[in-house]
């Protein structure tokens, strides 16, 4: 098992016709993920580079089967992308889109309620269950089957965490990349949940930034609820207060969502806290045997 | 981006927030001249520099007759001003707000945010005026109200007048704090925010409301469906480095220490920074090149991080995700020699095409240290910098 998705998978791209959505449609089938086709408003009917393309979600879904979407839209029409994604009943939808504006994204949060589906991202990498499924940009070969989660906000710094892991011989069960924005679908705490709940997780690694109280959030979770053991990184302990640090979420206000602070109480919680980014796997090791 | 005062107000005004009447001035003659037209006096003159504190470092000032306003402003023009928020080096004021001031009897504050734990806007009022709400926050949170607002309904009527209440308002007051109040959430939404901070929001001896300050935070990723407003940017209140940057789309914040970092990806960028300061050295900035960066982006990165005369050596860090560490290294290679790189240059690669990426350094006949994993790069480029200080 895994968490979110497995080699039974089905996935269709929205965006498939620009050249990033093809692109990494293409990548994800060579790594052996089931991509059924994909939707462009207006190009229904026709095939590219294998891919059947549908003019809704809808029409794509009835037609593959697919429970899954992923969506390289461009941010101005990323958000109903999203909510159509929603709307045709579609269970898991990593939107991989960066830029979208926030306001955007409170209603769409709003739109979800009560809906089924579960959203990833925006502004993310996307979600991998090595060897099985891999939806959206990360590189597929840095990863190992095994039997370590990995949540992060950050896409190369998750890069980083599974390459450490990967090089020491400890595989993953899956990879979430839950995005840099302030407003977006599913949180630490989330995944921390699912890869509690998954008998093939037998630790996590969780990466964290600046701003915001999501790892806080995750942390207290950790302390009550989790059996497992949990590591962690968080990034930022040098960003200046009141700048973006590039993610839109990544900002201390008002002296609020600083690195020290967040390392602080995720120690407080009985997480393994690395020193530095180069020995996420060590903290790990340091809390789990293999 | 963050605009002046005078253009807070004006948006302000547009939406049918109450505002002082103002005119913004770039000479004393005509502070002078717009004095006499707003009204019989007092006014007040106030610098237009993005930085809080200004009432504090002399930016603030009231005048009694419109000779004064002239005198006041002749001052204020071509000053640097210095506050808590400028930094040492100050801000040239080049402009003033002329505007009529009022009869203070009491003060409120009244905030709106996108608050990430509810994933909504959330509106925030409190009897503290012209306090630093998080100093109120810390010591009397049980002064300050919020609201959440439901996004597919709005700020209600009934929302706003728990806070005039709460607030302690009554009478006539409390339907002007409820049109003042769906005023704010009105501007909020049509521009974007992701902050809008009205400190103070004054109870005049009249019994009005009126906004007598506004400062607004703009969600950058919204900009492009607002062009009135990239309009209101002002360049010189900004790093030059930050705009060259932004005009690159790369993603750059300049820093105070001597080690120039070039990464892919925020959070890579920030643990970069991290691990720099973690074996002893210190990050002379954050930029983080993106995906799918072109060679002529990450020359133009390369040249950015230069151009910062207190770099004494440049980390490069690439994970290939969508980037491929072939186009990284050419790119490195190519600015290297562009900009006749003298300062020591230490380069991690890892990822997709990465035996490719280290065979082009290789040849390029350059002098660069190849690095393996974060740790090693961090401690080879602090050991470069401080080798070269000595």
């Amino acid at each position: 098992m895994s968490i979110m998705i497995n080699k039974d998978t089905k996935v269709i791209t929205q965006g498939i016709t620009g050249s990033t959505g093809l692109f990494h449609a293409q990548g994800a089938r060579e790594y052996g993920t089931q991509m059924v086709g994909g939707v462009t408003p207006g190009k229904g009917g026709t095939i590219i580079d294998g891919f059947p393309v549908f003019d809704t979600v809808t029409d794509a879904v009835n037609k593959t089967g697919a429970t899954a979407s992923v969506i390289y839209v461009p941010p101005p029409f990323a958000a109903d992308s999203i909510m159509e994604a929603v709307d045709a009943g579609i269970e898991l939808v990593c939107c991989i889109t960066e830029g979208i504006p926030v306001l955007d994204m409170v209603k769409v949060k709003q739109y979800m309620k009560g809906k089924k589906t579960r959203l990833v991202g925006p502004n993310c990498p996307g979600v991998i269950t090595p060897g099985q499924c891999k939806i959206g940009i990360m590189p597929g070969y840095i990863h190992k089957p095994g039997k370590v989660g990995v949540v992060s906000r950050s896409g190369t710094l998750t890069y980083e965490a599974v390459w450490q892991l990967t090089c020491l011989g400890l595989g993953q069960s899956t990879c979430v990349g839950i995005g840099g924005d302030p407003v977006n679908g599913t949180n630490h705490l989330d995944v921390l949940r699912l890869f509690e709940a998954d008998p093939d997780t037998e630790a996590v690694i969780m990466i964290g930034e600046i701003g915001g109280t999501s790892e806080e959030d995750a942390a207290r979770f950790v302390k009550e609820h989790m059996t497992k053991p949990v590591a962690a990184y968080i990034a930022g302990l040098t960003a200046p207060p009141g700048k973006r640090m590039g993610h839109a979420g990544a900002i201390i206000s008002g002296g609020k969502g600083t690195a020290a602070e967040k390392v602080e109480i995720l120690k407080e919680c009985g997480i393994s806290v690395a020193a530095s980014p180069a020995e996420m796997a060590q903290a790990l090791l340091r809390i789990y045997k293999p | 981006m963050n605009i002046h005062e005078y253009q807070a107000k004006a948006i302000l005004r547009e939406f049918g927030v109450p505002v002082p009447d103002g005119h913004v001035c770039y000479n004393s003659a005509g502070a002078r001249e717009w004095a006499k037209r707003l009204g019989e006096g007092p006014w007040v003159v106030k610098a237009q520099i993005h930085a809080g504190g200004r009432g504090k470092g002399g930016g603030v000032k009231l005048a009694r007759t419109a000779d004064e306003v002239r005198l006041i402003s002749r001052e204020m023009l071509g000053m640097t001003l210095r506050t808590h928020q400028t930094g040492p080096e100050g801000k040239l004021v080049t402009r003033v707000l002329v505007e009529n001031g009022c009869n203070i009897a009491s003060e409120l504050y009244v905030s709106l945010v996108v608050d990430r734990g509810t994933s909504k806007v959330t509106v925030m009022a409190s009897t503290e005026g012209g306090m630093d709400i998080e100093e109120v926050a810390a010591k009397t949170p049980e002064k300050i109200f919020t609201e959440t607002v439901d996004p597919l309904v709005g700020l209600t009527p009934f929302q706003c007048r728990k806070i005039a209440f709460s607030l302690g308002l009554g009478g006539k007051l409390v339907n002007k704090a409820v049109t003042v109040l769906r005023g704010l959430y009105k501007t909020f939404i049509s521009c974007d925010c992701s902050m809008l901070e009205i400190n103070p929001l004054v109870i005049t001896a009249e019994e009005n409301l009126i906004c007598l300050d506004a400062k607004f935070g703009f969600d950058d990723n919204a900009v492009f469906r607002h062009p009135k407003l990239s309009d209101m940017r002002d360049y010189d209140e900004e790093d030059a480095n930050e705009i060259e940057a932004s005009q690159h789309d790369l993603s750059y914040i300049s820093l105070n220490g001597n080690i120039g970092c070039l990464v892919n990806g925020a959070g890579l960028a920030m643990a970069t920074m991290d691990i720099i300061k973690h074996y002893g050295g210190d990050p002379a900035n954050f930029l983080d090149v993106g995906g799918g960066a072109t060679i002529e982006r990450v020359t133009e990165a390369f040249k950015l991080i230069l151009s910062d005369k207190n770099v004494k050596g440049i980390l490069v860090n690439i994970f290939g995700g969508i980037m491929k560490c072939d186009i990284i290294a050419t790119g490195v290679v190519e600015a290297a020699k562009q900009v006749s790189l003298q300062v020591p240059l230490v380069v991690r690669l890892e990822g997709t095409n990465v035996a490719r990426g280290k065979e082009i350094l290789a040849e390029s006949g350059l002098n660069i240290v190849a690095a393996d994993g974060m740790a090693d790069a961090a401690q080879k480029i602090v050991q470069a910098v401080e080798g070269d200080s000595i």
